[in-house]
């Protein structure tokens, strides 16, 4: 399954450092994952919200990781495009992968009670999400916010 | 311990100083429902001023712990939330619902001291 929801601008990109590879697999690389992702945002010029919220959204994707999947990492990528720049959050896993996208992605849809609402929010988060998932092979979500300076 | 808990007359004050990890989240739980008996309080304040992230887990935990600090008898105020934590908690769809709120731990006192233990909400969910 594979749903697509483009929202940024699609021209060439161009990265501007190495990733930052993030192993995920205990609610202290959460922690670690998303101090990283927020270290990256306020370098990059992103403001104190768009920090937040790029933080919210590795804390909601990396926790995914470790309920469903047990591990695999979180990559944190920065790009320039022209005037704008953006930090794009890859959470990938090699775990069961998601029977249904679609349903994963509805409103209100969970597999687990201790998660309230999962990659719905994530996608409201962020401006660009994708998410790629094999059953049997794992899943990779990701998810780009965009700053305009 | 990351959330030092102080009693303050009749209240309990718990301060989140940093990030909290989902075993520190369920350890306050533990702690604070416990003190709830042990200082027979009437209320707990929870002072979020320094969290910087709240995510699903850690609303879920914090509206679970507000339930049971109402089974046992007593109020609970959830204060500082930042600007930009509310805002990433509305994007994300999350709330605390039937969890009273103040802006900050003076405002929190002041709610808590003004009227005596009311049932919020109404039945809940």
């Amino acid at each position: 399954m594979h749903v697509r929801e483009a929202g940024g601008s699609a021209g060439p990109r161009r990265p501007v450092a190495e990733d930052i590879r993030i192993p995920v697999e205990s609610d202290s690389d959460i922690v670690a994952a998303r101090h990283r992702g927020r270290m990256l945002a306020e370098q990059l010029g992103f403001g104190k919200t768009d920090q937040t919220l790029i933080a919210t959204a590795i804390s909601e994707l990396a926790r995914n990781i470790v309920l469903y999947a047990s591990r695999g990492e979180i990559v944190l990528r920065q790009e320039t495009n022209g005037e704008s720049s953006a930090v794009t959050v890859i959470a990938r896993d090699a775990g069961p992968g998601i029977l249904s996208v679609e349903q994963a992605m509805r409103e209100g849809f969970s597999t687990s009670r201790s998660l309230g609402l999962g990659l719905p929010g994530v996608r409201r988060l962020m401006d660009d999400f994708e998410i790629i998932s094999r059953v049997g092979h794992g899943t990779t979500v990701t998810a780009k916010k965009w700053h305009r300076s | 311990m990351k959330v030092p808990i102080l009693e303050q007359g009749p209240f309990l004050i718990a301060t989140v100083l940093s990030a909290l990890e989902d075993d520190e989240l369920l350890e306050l739980r533990t702690a604070v429902v416990e003190r709830v008996g042990r200082c027979r309080s009437r209320g707990v304040i929870f002072d979020l001023t320094a969290l910087d992230v709240m995510d699903s887990f850690a609303c879920r935990t914090l509206r679970d712990i507000a339930t049971m600090i109402r089974l046992r008898g007593a109020r609970t105020v959830i204060v500082g939330v930042q600007p930009e934590v509310a805002f990433a908690m509305v994007q994300l769809g999350l709330t605390l619902d039937n969890v009273e709120t103040a802006l900050d731990l003076e405002e929190g006192l002041a709610c808590m001291s003004a009227k005596p233990a009311a049932a919020p909400g109404h039945g809940g969910p």
